[in-house]
């Protein structure tokens, strides 16, 4: 009888809620307007049914008796803890009149907008922040170092970014006859199956395995993969790019890449300056000649040929060009000049990395190095998949480099099982990108001029239309070259996991006039907010999700009091913001975003999800070779010479190193040895928890009781060497503070290194100060500085630091 | 002579990562409070020679599985095995999952009830 009150509506999940970039089909029982059973939806291709801990908590979560009902104003001072109800119009009206007189007096631009992690959320952020004017929407960590990065680092050399092939794009998915698994799998510095990060279903790496696929797994600690592996290669944190280099070298010179590759889709034969180390182009050639276009030597006539990027081909057709080899060009300036190829650069750089100097810097054997990459390029076909430890290295953008060269050059882009080119189903662009045609925009380039980094950071002038956090943070002090006096925080847990440094992020607080936290509960980070407003899980919102494949709707199943989806909050704010605002309702702006697919958002609900059809740019194979993948339809990438490069153009323009290459991170035992003196461990934070996505879920009781504690991972030796004893609580330390940890004792660590989980506050403190729900205690990123970015502004250090550690007194046993 | 124990759970423990679906489905299956269920997961870390490691994860069903029984009998799977993100458990007669486990290695069949 019960039964039959008990509605089913199926929906996707994308955070609040599970904390991951989403995707997977669920079942939502709602009985009485309450969530009482979260379900898999067998019928799903993308999870078939499967679902994990925190999605399946999510009763608790919805549910939960913290979660905040009604928007909030702030009473006492910021961290006083004291709050006042509003209702929805006297908050809105208080936002739009403090936000105004930001815009009015300093500028919209003085207004910071800050998102956090990938959920459904940048596009709502950006629509509210471009409606008021303002072009700083800002992901709050350190050199902006997750996933954006990456993916405007693959975009550089790629014109497109890539990801591995689990049959995601079929909703036949593995049995789909256009489908091959690959034979070989390297997973770099990835943990994917505790959390599904990068928008992909962690557990399909399981599936593969199961169906044959051999893993090479590039981690310092022992991880399920890591386990077994057929390789597994245990590098030195930081030294990442120095093993991809390795790889590069072993393949490059045992023979084993894909020349016709090499020689068809990447700008190898394109010819070097020996006087200026750049490359050479036409306008160096002849006075007309356009600085776009390059050159190639026709081994055949023995002359210089012109690659047209416009074209996308050679001047001439029936050449030779040489793709090693010297050859001496006359400029137009009647001089002479000796050149040599792209490839031959490109291998020089790659032979000052053999095996035996990279186990110098990795510490991984040679042995190991020659036989993981030897098997990784025999394979066909292999992928390679890689983790967030990617970008959180300043010099993330060489080492990206080098890997996607990896991909290219052992001929596995966007082949079956390779590493498939990732599209947005349909095209379909809820985010804002440089140029964007979209609904959500800019009204002009002119306001996109003060954003902050835009002129420094080049890949966020071309690829990722964000602030520079770091940038950002340090002009909340100086207040040059104009002064940031609000900030918007929404789905930004500075204080308690994306902010490093949080106690100077607190002083950054409390410098801005206004602040607007949009969150689920109360956090460390609310408590700064000057408003305080209650948005919905993912059950609790219509929405879509439309990143890479398939293309999904996100239905809403139930409400929670006065709670309104983040969407929802945005919309109405941006209404009142831009006069302009063209959109009646969130389902028409829905409508107009989803214009590319030739659905409305009604229809899309009514399928539930979406596949590209064969002969759209977001469905595989081999787009490169079909004209899929550049907007003038002819075969080849969509950068600047029309291929692969080898050899970075944008790089070269941007006066950054055009070839992958190790840099040794700022502050490990070879870079600061004398720090090492004083702070002998290595320091890793991350490691993921199939409990919690970073910051979340401490508040959650059936999550909570899997990881109750802060955990740090220590190998039985060098506990023992400190006389640590498993469960026993100690200091971590280094020369910007310290932070309180449980030993887990454990050789999945080596013993040169620890690793310390990060996102750590605990919901059953006291919210306010000098408790602040204890983020002060064993937030991991109070050791980790800001303004360490790489220098295209793009990825931080934030895995690989220094400590040392030492066990609580007896005193400190007792009062803790 | 009547069967007394019929169904149990197969585990393919090569394969399980230590996701806690399986924990976590069964509390929400049957609303147990936080610390209590019908399986828990545990975490094996093998030392082998030559500073070798090995990590393994294994759920336990504990004294409150009921192997499902509200769910078999309306033909549905348990809901750990429902929703393991491995698809490494399997339910079933016990001489079948027995047959399975002459497949490969590195399985255990529990018979909770
Ligand atoms: S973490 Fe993975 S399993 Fe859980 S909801 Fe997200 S995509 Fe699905
Ligand atoms: S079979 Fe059912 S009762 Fe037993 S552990 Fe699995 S979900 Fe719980
Ligand atoms: S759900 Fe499956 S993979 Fe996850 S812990 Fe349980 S048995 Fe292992």
């Amino acid at each position: 009888m019960g039964k039959s009150r008990t509605k089913i509506v199926p929906t996707t999940t994308w955070s609040a809620g599970p904390g991951c970039h989403g995707g997977c089909g669920v079942l939502a029982h709602i009985r009485d307007g309450k969530l009482v059973k979260l379900e898999g939806d067998p019928s799903h291709p993308w999870n078939h049914g499967r679902l994990c801990a925190r999605a399946l908590s999510m009763t608790q979560y919805a549910n939960h008796p913290d979660r905040l009902h009604h928007p909030l104003k702030r009473v006492g001072e910021r961290g006083e803890g004291k709050w006042e109800r509003m209702s929805w119009e006297e908050a809105f009206d208080l936002i739009e009149r403090k936000m105004n007189n930001i815009r009015e007096t300093h500028g919209p631009e003085s207004m910071v907008f800050a998102a956090g992690t990938g959920r459904d959320i940048y596009p709502w952020i950006c629509m509210l922040a471009y409606a008021f004017d303002s072009p700083n929407v800002m992901f709050a960590l350190t050199g902006n170092a997750c996933y954006g990065p990456r993916l405007a680092a693959v975009d550089t050399v790629q014109g497109d970014y890539s990801v591995f092939d689990a049959g995601q794009w079929w909703p036949d998915r593995y049995d789909d006859p256009r489908y091959e698994k690959p034979e070989c799998m390297i997973i770099w510095g990835y943990n994917i199956h505790a959390t599904c990060p990068d928008n992909l279903f962690g557990h399909w790496i399981i599936d593969l395995m199961k169906k044959g696929t051999k893993i090479i797994c590039i981690d310092p600690r022992l991880s399920f993969f890591a386990s077994r592996a057929k390789h597994w290669l245990q590098l030195r944190p930081g030294t990442d790019s120095a093993l991809a280099m390795g790889f590069l070298n072993v393949i490059i010179n045992e023979d084993l890449y894909d020349h016709e590759f090499l020689e068809r889709w990447t700008n190898g034969a394109h010819l070097v300056r020996k006087d200026t180390g750049k490359l050479l182009r036409e306008s160096d050639v002849s006075v007309e000649g356009s600085s776009a276009n390059y050159v190639v030597w026709d081994s055949k006539r023995e002359k210089a040929v012109i690659w047209d990027t416009t074209a996308v081909a050679c001047e001439s057709q029936d050449i030779s060009p040489m793709i090693s080899g010297q050859c001496k060009i006359w400029l137009a300036d009647g001089k002479e000049t000796e050149c040599h190829t792209v490839w031959d650069a490109f291998k020089d750089e790659a032979d000052k990395y053999p095996p035996d100097e990279v186990e110098k810097i990795t510490g991984v054997p040679a042995d190991d190095i020659v036989r993981a990459a030897g098997f990784y390029a025999r394979s066909k076909p292999a992928s390679i998949h890689w983790g967030v430890a990617v970008d959180m290295t300043p010099a993330l953008t060489p080492l990206v480099q080098a890997i996607s060269c990896l991909w290219a050059l052992t001929g596995n882009l966007d082949v079956p099982g390779g590493n498939v080119t990732a599209r947005l189903a349909f095209d379909v662009a809820p985010y804002a990108l440089p140029g964007s045609k979209g609904a959500i925009r800019l009204r002009s380039e002119e306001l996109d001029k003060p954003r902050i980094g835009k002129d420094q950071c080049m890949p966020l002038n071309k690829f990722y239309w964000r602030s520079q956090t770091d940038m950002v943070f340090e002009q909340i002090f100086t207040g040059k070259p104009y002064p940031i006096k609000g900030l918007w925080l929404q789905t930004a847990g500075i204080m308690q996991g994306l902010g490093m440094d949080p106690k100077k992020w607190r002083e950054a607080f409390k410098k801005l006039d206004f602040i607007v936290a949009v969150d689920v509960f109360h956090t460390p980070t609310t408590q700064y907010a000057d408003v305080v407003l209650p948005t919905g899980t993912f059950l609790e919102k219509d929405s879509f999700r439309s990143w890479w494949v398939p293309l999904q709707s996100i239905n809403k199943a139930m409400t929670t009091d006065e709670c309104l989806s983040d969407a929802e909050i945005n919309f109405e704010l941006a209404r009142r913001f831009d006069p302009e605002f063209k959109f009646e309702s969130l389902h028409d702006l829905f409508d107009d975003i989803l214009k590319p697919s030739g659905m409305s958002f009604k229809e899309l609900q009514k399928k539930g999800w979406a596949y590209p059809p064969e002969g759209s740019s977001s469905c595989p194979y081999l787009r490169h070779e079909k004209g899929l993948l550049r907007p003038d339809k002819k075969p080849g990438f969509r950068t600047p010479t029309g291929l692969f490069e080898l050899w970075a153009t944008l790089r070269e323009e941007w006066d950054l190193e055009p070839l992958p290459h190790h840099e040794e991170p700022p502050f490990t035992p070879v870079s600061r040895p004398d720090l090492a003196k004083e702070y002998p461990l290595i320091l890793s934070t991350g490691r993921r928890s199939p409990a919690f996505f970073h910051s979340e879920h401490r508040n959650i009781p059936w999550l909570r009781d899997i990881d109750p504690d802060p955990i740090v991972e220590i190998h039985p030796k060098t506990a023992k060497a400190h006389g640590i004893g498993h469960g026993e609580w100690i200091w971590i330390e280094n020369w910007m503070g310290r932070v309180k940890f449980k030993a887990k004792i454990t050789p999945v660590v080596p013993t040169w290194m620890i690793m310390a989980a990060h996102g750590w506050w605990f919901p059953e403190k006291e919210a306010a100060e000098p408790s602040l729900f204890g983020a002060f205690e064993s937030n991991i990123n109070l050791l980790i500085p800001m303004g360490h970015q790489g220098k295209d502004g793009m990825g931080a250090p934030i895995k690989h630091l220094m400590c040392r550690i030492y066990k609580y007194t007896p005193e400190e046993v007792t009062h803790g | 002579m009547a069967k007394k124990h019929e169904y149990g759970l197969l585990i393919d423990y090569e394969y399980c990562t230590g996701c806690y679906t399986c924990q976590i489905a069964c509390a929400q299956e049957y609303q147990w409070p936080a610390g209590m269920g019908g399986i828990r997961v545990n975490e094996i870390v093998q030392q082998l020679p030559n500073d070798k490691a090995y990590l393994t994860y294994l759920p336990f069903p504990t004294e409150l599985c009921v192997l499902c029984k509200p769910r078999t009998k309306k033909g549905l799977k348990p809901a750990c095995v429902t929703h393991c993100m491995s698809g490494c458990m399997t339910y079933g007669p016990i001489e079948e999952l027995a047959k399975e486990m002459t497949k490969k290695p590195r399985m255990v069949l529990w018979v909770p009830k």
